[in-house]
């Protein structure tokens, strides 16, 4: 016998469901959700996986500890491949249905700016730990739910000069930069930079990522009797600097952004790589802690290709993400709650953590970004390994 | 001023979008559509050479078999994305072989992996001297437009000399004509695209000791080699192969005389410019259509 259900009763069976999915009535289960949307493929796969490490072995030790507020984290994942418009999906999804805590995320610095007015919109907090694009937490929105624990371009190039001057004495020091939104934000950062120290500039050349030969370019900085070059481009790019110089035999030093840490720079580079003189936040390869030793042990225990610290790479993502995500849990802890709100205050009211990269002290008590110019440490290639610049160089 | 290792340079770049362009030519010219996925062709030749390199395969045998896959991948282009949609008289073959090569893309990222790697080549060591002078470029630089050169020589010599080149020529002129003299046109055709890959693939293998090798290393020479290939007239192989010389040495004066910010915008409007005076092209002759 057939059974006939009337039509007004399944349209209200639909909106009921689909209302049920968009409110999230906990497809998670009993869990928090902690979301990362970052690009695990394509060029970048390799800086993702390192940030999804670090936020691994944070949550593993949080879940070990007993969770937060009686309940266990669970990472949940969405790959951006690098591209704004699908970070921009993914940060609907993770907030909207999966209805998570808080978001990570933002390997690139577009990526990260269109997913800002997604995490106003939805009032979660949004914790960045790879993009140092400075107008991602500097967005102008109030309040501002975005936190960084990375690096920042304005700092950076302000760090870049110093440790410029300061090594090698430069007084003419050339641009050489990626041509896109991140080369173009450095450029005038770092012109600020050289104008505030005093220092001239050698020029400024801008190169693609398509790029195969950049000697015009260098050409033209050496023509223009620049004595050191200032490098922001990603790995490729940043190779194809160093192979051009290797060509014409000009041998000047390079202080870079950290472009050249994010993969096989030193591989692509050739015997010259160690040249260039890059920023980072974190090396495994500095002083020793209980922290770096309990990190490094779990990284070892979890993930069979690490064997040692020289295989953790890129390790800023690491370290940037790892310190972020105990970040947010005493954000949380502060907060009481997981309403969002609440948990961006709880962010205000963090007193201390020691943390892996450093012992945060108010880390976003007056700020939204936890890491300063003092925090920057300078990192070179020494046979395929990522180590501080050694102290008498610097 | 770095003005002759600049130039030199930018001959050996040049001559990397003629190699690619140079199949633009032999194709249309046979049966009138292209490759516009030519430079996945020229990726894929430089990504197999790095493979079986890797995999201990000596460099000459690696390099044969490189433009031999190179040479199938373009006879699956034609039998693919070409030829249902000649028979059918329709133009989807733009579209097909731009898709076709995105599959392509994405089909090695998988294999190979998304991040570039380094290929090492003995001609790209150490830069040249002339007596006390340094030349600024590798020897490879300097072989690149020869090897540009020989071959476009070889590929003139074979259509005028020999009987298969002879065959292309006939079909290029009239397909039926050729098919009733028992010319096999679908075969001359696949030839062609395979013809066109390998060339590609020689490109690929020879910028890659300059460069690094990565899937979408190919996007961008495709481009500029298309735009080679119009600027020097379709139909002309030596106009192809000025073209892509005078390309590339613009490029690199633009670079280093007024900034590389200038380079693309002067380097295409002259594109434009000389398209505007002579709209087949460089050497490229109009084509008589009967009505």
């Amino acid at each position: 016998m057939a059974i006939l259900v009337p039509r007004r009763t399944i349209l209200a069976g639909a909106i009921g469901g689909v209302a049920a999915g968009l409110t999230g009535c906990g497809p998670r289960g009993n869990n928090i959700g902690i979301g990362l949307i970052t690009a695990l493929t394509a060029q970048s796969a390799k800086s993702g996986e390192a940030i999804t490490r670090g936020l691994t072995v944070a949550i593993d030790e949080i879940n070990a500890n007993g969770g937060l507020l009686g309940h266990r984290l669970e990472l949940i994942r969405r790959d951006d491949e690098s591209n704004p418009g699908k970070g921009v999906t993914a940060a609907r999804e993770l907030f909207y249905k999966e209805r998570v805590a808080v978001l990570f995320g933002g390997l690139d610095t577009p990526v990260a700016r269109a997913i800002v007015p997604i995490a106003s919109a939805a009032r979660t907090p949004f914790v960045v730990p790879w993009a140092a694009g400075t107008a991602i937490t500097h967005n102008g929105t109030d309040p501002n739910y975005v936190f960084r624990v990375s690096a920042v371009d304005e700092l950076v190039d302000k760090a870049m000069v110093a440790f410029a001057q300061r090594t090698y004495g430069v007084r003419r020091p050339g641009l050489i930069l990626l041509n896109n939104p991140w080369g173009q934000s450095n450029e005038k950062g770092l012109k600020a930079a050289l104008t505030a120290a005093g220092l001239a500039l050698g020029g400024s050349e801008k190169f693609e990522h398509s790029d195969v030969d950049v000697t015009p370019q260098l050409g033209r900085l050496r023509a223009a009797g620049a004595d050191c070059l200032m490098m922001v481009a990603t790995v490729g790019p940043s190779a194809q600097v160093v192979k051009s110089l290797d060509q014409m035999n000009w041998d000047v030093p390079v202080v870079s952004h950290w472009g050249p840490a994010g993969g096989r720079f030193s591989e692509l580079a050739g015997p010259h790589a160690n040249r260039v003189k890059f920023v980072q936040t974190y090396s495994f390869f500095g002083p020793d802690s209980p922290v770096k030793t309990r990190v490094l042990a779990a990284l070892e225990t979890s993930y069979p290709d690490i064997k040692g610290p020289q295989d953790v790479t890129p390790a800023v993502g690491v370290a940037n993400a790892y310190d972020a995500m105990h970040l947010a849990a005493l954000a949380i802890r502060a907060a009481g709650s997981l309403d969002g709100n609440a948990i961006r205050r709880g962010f205000a009211r963090i007193d201390r953590y020691d943390g892996l990269i450093k012992s945060y002290r108010a880390p976003f008590a007056h700020g939204q970004d936890a890491l300063g110019e003092q925090d920057y440490i300078w990192a070179q290639f020494d046979q395929g390994r990522i180590v501080p610049v050694p102290a008498k160089a610097v | 001023m770095d003005i002759v290792p600049a130039l030199l340079t930018g001959l050996a770049l040049g001559s990397v979008y003629g190699l690619i362009a140079l199949g633009f030519h032999i194709t249309s010219s046979v049966c009138g559509a292209l490759n516009f996925a030519q430079g996945a062709s020229a990726m894929m030749g430089a990504v197999l050479l790095w493979m079986l390199t890797q995999a201990g395969w000596p460099v000459p045998v690696a390099v044969c078999v490189a433009i031999g896959a190179c040479g199938l991948y373009g006879l699956i282009v034609e039998r693919a994305a070409i030829r249902p949609f000649l028979a059918r008289k329709s133009d989807a073959w733009l579209m097909a072989t731009v898709a076709l090569g995105l599959v392509c893309d994405n089909g090695m990222m998988l294999v190979f992996g998304a991040e570039p790697r380094s290929m090492a080549s003995p001609l790209a060591l150490s830069s040249m001297r002339l007596g006390r002078a340094d030349l600024g470029v590798y020897p490879l630089h300097l072989l690149i437009p020869v090897v540009m050169l020989v071959l476009a020589a070889g590929i003139d010599l074979f259509r005028r000399k020999t009987l298969h080149g002879t065959a292309m020529l006939a079909v290029a002129q009239n397909r039926d004509a050729a098919s009733i003299v028992g010319i096999p046109v679908g075969r001359v055709v696949a030839a062609a695209f395979a013809l066109s890959s390998a060339l590609a693939g020689i490109a690929g293998m020879m910028v890659a000791p300059l460069s690094h090798v990565e899937t979408g290393m190919g996007v961008a020479l495709g481009l500029k080699a298309f735009a080679v290939a119009i600027l020097g007239g379709l139909g002309s192989a030596w106009g192809i192969v000025a073209a892509a010389l005078l390309f590339g040495l613009v490029e690199a004066i633009v670079t280093l005389g007024i900034g590389s910010g200038y380079t693309q915008i002067v380097t295409f409007l002259l594109v434009i410019i000389v398209l505007t005076l002579r709209p087949d092209g460089l050497l490229g002759r109009a084509q008589v259509r009967k009505v």
